[in-house]
């Protein structure tokens, strides 16, 4: 599946920090991604999964290039083998990339649906418009009404609607689908399985970590702004074993169908993140080294992951037992 | 469209009732303050006579004002006068209220409609232009213009208009509506125009530097709103943003605010009519008061009532007109 001619997009040592000022004028620098690693390949849909707080929205704001004016952007992101340039961004921007935004209110609230779908482009796209309206279920009378007057799960299906009206070769879909019922989420997520089969990609932001294993190739794990594991979805089924990374294993452990095991503490806010990797004060394995340097990104098992341990042989560590 | 009908009769209805005992309101505030004016009519009457008179001249003349009866009788009386349509006699003018202050109307609301429209698109405008180079030097050039314009007291901009404008450059009329020594009648409408265009200015500056910030904080807001952020990141670019969504979202609190402004505008135009000479209700309400002219007074007052609350009625059918979910709401 790992075909470098077919990769779409690349994302290297990704670095998103806010300027923040605080007491008056003392400068701060708030990071709230840290060297991030991702490639997505034509053709496949990958799931970026972690809890709320880690910077999720805000990848798929650094790829769109609209984020806020006090960020500072470092590191590498390539669309189709060329540099993602902010002028590239405004480019592509609605026409090779498009956004499913998270909720309503990334719709205008006094604008009616159909001109939402439509956009600003021309020539409208009417006939598949009416299409997407099919397929999702919606009233014919939905261009007509304002955003207020939506339900939630319609809302839902317009903001999926309004991505899959272009032709974006790269999705990005930013938490899709809370609000659906169950049978509209799976024809959501069947709609982004057929752009990826046409040779498109998804990314699909989500926290819902059972969705992105079930619909997802590859999972990228998630946390304190940084991916700490991308793994092939199926490793997810194949038990904790296969998975690589301390808190991917930890996730896996946690879910209800897994034994339920919560690990302690919690994931470490932007302005106070560990000099060495992020999970090491949480990590049960953790060594001086994971306290002191963050971990490269290491391909290990057909997946990619940023620990030490596979620095090593296991059992030449140091182990620290934590709490 | 039937929808917005029934609504727009159930407003004005009960727009009605409360304009109503509004009115009342009013006209009892205002004639309790005049009673308690330390002004006395007869005497101001007699200065501007410039001539000395008998006792007994002076009881006719006090009669003749109605000093000399209670003021709960008198208040009865006029209100009485009133609800049969007549608002009395002017004792200054010695004129029927009614027929000054429809004269006058036309002359204020030539010089309020003009300072209005003024107010409201250059208000509007650089509202605009504020919010959408926000913290650029333009936007902090025209926000400091307009916060110095809000605190800068009318009467005094009037002056210094007038001093620049009138006096040195001579490019506009010292004053009055129309040329003196031309007959009414004669009077074209391009000298009414161009004895209108300074105190419209003046009018305008006042009310315009609020409805300005107001527009600049609410397209600053729609701006760092996720409908925005969505819109950019579906490739629209900067003015498209403006006219597919801006414009759409600040609108609504612009017209409110204008519509709003109908008072702030009165209570300017008297300021304005005095600065300029400009013969219009402003000026004959602060003459009235000047001279105690209770009828004159009472009436202007109740006249600029209507017209306030005639404002805020336009407000508020604006509101279901452009604003889908207050129709929603409300039907």
């Amino acid at each position: 599946m790992e075909q470098k001619d077919t990769t779409l997009l690349e994302i290297h040592d990704l670095s998103v920090s806010f300027r923040m000022y605080e007491h008056g004028l003392k400068q701060t620098d708030l990071q709230v991604i840290s060297e991030l690693h991702l490639t997505v390949s034509r053709g496949e849909i990958v799931a970026v999964a972690g809890s709320s707080g880690s910077g999720k929205s805000l990848l798929a704001s650094a790829i769109l290039g609209i984020l806020p004016e006090n960020a500072t952007v470092r590191g590498h992101i390539h669309y189709q083998g060329e540099e993602l340039t902010a002028a590239r961004q405004e480019q592509l921007r609605g026409t090779e990339i498009a956004l499913v935004p998270q909720s309503v209110s990334f719709l205008d609230p006094l604008m009616k649906i159909g001109a939402q779908l439509d956009g600003h482009r021309r020539p409208r796209q009417t006939e598949k418009r009416k299409n997407l309206l099919r397929r999702f279920g919606l009233p014919e009378k939905t261009p007509q009404l304002y955003p207020f007057q939506l339900s939630g799960g319609m809302a839902r299906r317009v903001l999926v609607s309004t991505a899959l009206i272009t032709d974006a070769q790269l999705l990005i879909a930013d938490e899709p689908t809370p609000g659906m019922s169950l049978e509209q989420a799976l024809e959501a997520l069947r709609l982004f399985r057929e752009m990826a089969d046409e040779g498109k990609a998804v990314i699909l932001i989500t926290h819902d970590i059972d969705l992105a294993i079930a619909f997802a190739d590859r999972v990228a794990v998630f946390y304190a702004g940084t991916t700490v594991e991308t793994a092939p979805a199926s490793d997810f089924q194949n038990g904790s074993k296969a998975l690589r990374h301390p808190y991917t294993k930890a996730l896996w452990n946690a879910l209800p169908q897994n034994g339920f095991q919560p690990i302690e503490g919690f994931q470490p806010y932007a302005g106070a993140l560990p000099n060495g990797c992020l999970f090491a004060p949480r990590c049960p394995y953790k060594t001086r080294q994971c306290m002191e340097n963050n971990p490269p990104i290491r391909e290990v098992r057909g997946g990619e992951v940023r620990c030490w341990q596979f620095e090593h042989p296991c059992d030449e560590r140091e182990v620290y037992h934590g709490t | 469209m039937s929808e917005l009908l029934k609504r727009s009769v159930r407003i004005f209805f009960t727009y009605g009732i409360r304009t109503l005992s509004l009115l009342f309101a009013v006209s009892v505030v205002s004639f309790v303050l005049i009673s308690a004016s330390p002004i006395n009519p007869v005497q101001q009457y007699l200065i501007g006579l410039g001539t000395a008179v008998s006792p007994q001249q002076r009881a006719e003349l006090e009669d003749y004002w109605g000093v000399n009866e209670p003021p709960v009788q008198r208040y009865f009386g006029w209100l009485s006068e009133v609800l049969h349509g007549n608002l009395g006699e002017s004792a200054l003018y010695r004129r029927p209220v009614a027929e000054i202050i429809s004269e006058r109307f036309w002359n204020s609301f030539a010089l309020m409609l003009c300072a209005w429209l003024l107010s409201g698109v250059m208000g509007f405008g650089l509202g605009c232009i504020m919010g959408m180079y926000q913290d650029r030097w333009a936007d902090k050039i025209l926000k400091k213009c307009c916060y110095i314009l809000s605190a800068v007291p009318t009467f005094w901009l009037g002056l210094v208009l007038l001093l620049v404008c009138s006096v040195w450059l001579k490019w506009f009329p010292i004053g009055f509506s129309a040329p003196i020594g031309v007959r009414s009648e004669d009077v074209t409408l391009g000298q009414r125009i161009y004895h209108l265009i300074l105190p419209a200015f003046t009018l305008s500056l006042m009310s315009f530097s609020n409805i300005a910030l107001h527009t600049r904080q609410k397209l600053s807001d729609v701006l760092s709103s996720e409908y925005v952020l969505f819109a950019r990141a579906r490739g629209e670019g900067k003015w498209t943003i403006l006219r597919r969504h801006g414009l759409r979202n600040i609108l609504f609190p612009a017209l409110t605010l204008q519509f709003a402004s109908f008072a702030e505008l009165f209570g300017g135009s008297v300021i304005a009519e005095n600065v300029f000479s400009y013969p219009g209700l402003g000026s004959a309400v602060s003459a009235a008061g000047l001279n105690g002219d209770v009828a004159l007074l009472l009436g202007i007052t109740l006249f600029s009532a209507v017209f306030v609350s005639f404002g805020n009625m336009a407000a508020n059918i604006l509101y279901g007109i452009i604003d889908p979910q207050i129709r929603e709401v409300e039907a």
